[in-house]
């Protein structure tokens, strides 16, 4: 990076500190530390959606669009965090491909699974595989969003379902007197009132997502808590120009600075939304605005 | 007009690629933690023997390969899931993995194992704890001899266990704990050799035999010729063929 790092082990500390800290493979620690930011930044929305859809079907009259939402609320939150993450992934990857290889390869005559191996033809590759390494790295990135919206989706769809039945039943009587349809009702005056019964279990959730992302690396996205282990293990002078001792515990330190921060960022920004959701509530905090106020 | 012309280029490309088979492109699959058989240098890029190795064997079945890590565990799982098309991370040829994925001929001899300790340090073989990546040639064998063994799923967890004194000793492939024992003053190798495994070979799902049969033909003519004794000694990774 710097003109002065041909030679390392010729340079002072500082020096020697600045280009270490410069290096190929340190710029891709710096890179995956905006991938988790990437991934939390669309999979917390992705999530809500899925679970504000989830609890809506876990509501629904119609019985097997109840029955629907609820499996997928009890399943999903069943299953261990790393089966879902090993299995699930690679069965998802294995079943789009098979879709596409149905469309796309009709008169295909070999069997798709021969023994262990999953064999598609090469036009349903999912990437094609031929594609550069970087469309595979951004398939693989939105292969764990998805995984990582399922699977705190069905958490989510518990919350808001709880939410949602949490609302005071004056509420809708009232909504239902002055004559608003079931779906009026719905939009209206439950979702807007929901929020902030389902806010502290979102939050929880939230946190539990940031600190979910090493998961990413059974993906096969190189994630920070990866890079750490990988740059921090001890490292001998044949291999590297800048040998050194275990560090791990530095890179680490680095990473709980790093989670503390931002967890510490979450929870302010969390209370301010607390704040303005409580604004004119029915509940013991919204009173409690309204008198001081 | 450009547009026409690219168009054409695309569509001249991917009938070629069509024509080519399903093989336009070799995935090379690698752990990229294993010195000096692979590992990621200060680039950030898979170096190392294998890295070379592969190199040259692409360039001599005129193949097109990109190099893709992966984490040690879920590799083989990755393999026949079609994720990538070969793995190539120092793994040694056994009858087990043999039964769910296909070697080529070995590119290594098989590779005396040794035992790393803390200077000084008496091996007891029985009642000693020893560390060892898990789902290693090295790893079944401390089972069966018989040992507490405790795993760790990369190979620089092992020697971090050693020195924290929470294994004895470190069973893994002596190219890679030579340069530890050599720069550490305080850890050092024990004077047993094991053969364990049949060699490293690369490893390709069963369906590919196409495949297969141009990496073995490369390697065949790497060994010819003296190229691949040459990365041998080049990167210290043991005999010769």
């Amino acid at each position: 990076m710097f003109s002065f790092c041909t030679s390392p082990e010729t340079l002072s500390d500082l020096a020697w500190m600045a280009c270490y800290l410069t290096t190929g493979k340190h710029m891709a620690i710096y890179w995956s530390v905006g991938t988790v930011l990437l991934l939390l930044a669309i999979t917390a929305p992705t999530a809500l959606f899925f679970g504000f859809a989830g609890a809506s079907a876990a509501r629904s009259p119609l019985l097997p669009v109840q029955l629907l939402g609820r499996g997928y609320i009890s399943v999903v939150r069943g299953v261990p965090d790393i089966a879902f993450f090993l299995f699930f992934v690679i069965a998802l990857d294995q079943f789009f491909e098979w879709i596409r290889h149905e469309v796309k390869c009709p008169d295909w005559g070999e069997p798709i699974r021969q023994g262990n191996d999953f064999v598609v033809c090469a036009a349903a590759k999912l990437p094609l595989g031929n594609s550069a390494q970087w469309v595979h790295e951004t398939y693989g990135f939105f292969l764990a969003v998805l995984t990582f919206a399922i699977v705190f989706g069905a958490f989510a769809a518990n919350v808001l379902f709880g939410a949602m039945q949490a609302v005071p039943r004056a509420q809708m009587e009232t909504a239902e007197a002055y004559g608003m349809s079931q779906r009026q009702c719905f939009w209206r005056i439950l979702v807007p009132q929901m929020w902030v019964y389902a806010l502290p279990g979102l939050s929880n959730l939230w946190m539990v997502l940031i600190k979910a992302t090493p998961l990413l690396f059974l993906l096969g996205v190189e994630d920070i808590v990866y890079w750490a282990r990988e740059l921090g293990g001890a490292k001998t002078a044949r291999f590297t120009d800048y040998p050194h001792g275990d560090w791990r515990m530095w890179y680490f330190m680095a990473l709980l600075v790093f989670y503390l921060l931002f967890t510490r960022v979450s929870e302010l920004v969390l209370d301010r939304i607390m704040r303005r959701l409580t604004h004119g509530q029915a509940t013991t905090g919204g009173e409690a605005q309204r008198k001081t106020a | 007009m450009q547009k026409l012309l690219i168009g054409t280029a695309a569509l001249a490309l991917t009938a070629g690629m069509a024509l080519a088979g399903s093989h336009s492109v070799v995935r090379m699959g690698t752990e990229g933690a294993y010195p000096p058989y692979n590992f990621i240098n200060d680039a950030g890029e898979v170096d190392g023997f294998e890295r070379e190795l592969g190199d040259e064997l692409c360039a001599r079945a005129e193949l097109t390969c990109e190099w893709v890590t992966n984490d040690w565990d879920s590799i083989i799982p990755n393999l026949v899931s079609g994720n990538y098309d070969t793995i190539i991370a120092g793994m040694s040829i056994t009858a087990e993995r043999d039964e769910v994925i296909d070697f080529t001929q070995n590119y290594t001899q098989p590779d005396p194992s040794a035992f790393l300790v803390k200077d000084g340090m008496m091996l007891d073989m029985t009642g000693g704890v020893f560390a060892a990546q898990a789902n290693t040639i090295q790893a079944s064998y401390i089972a069966e001899m018989g040992a507490t063994l405790v795993e760790f799923a990369t190979p620089d967890e092992t020697i971090a266990a050693v020195r924290n004194g929470e294994a004895d000793a470190v069973l893994a492939d002596k190219a890679y704990l030579m340069p530890i024992a050599e720069e550490n003053a305080d850890l050092s190798l024990t004077d047993d050799n094991i053969m364990i495994g049949g060699g490293t070979g690369m490893g390709l799902r069963e369906s590919d035999g196409e495949l297969r049969a141009k990496f073995d033909a490369a390697i065949q003519t790497m060994k010819d010729d003296g190229s691949l004794n040459a990365l041998i000694v080049k990167w210290e990774i043991g005999e010769g063929f």
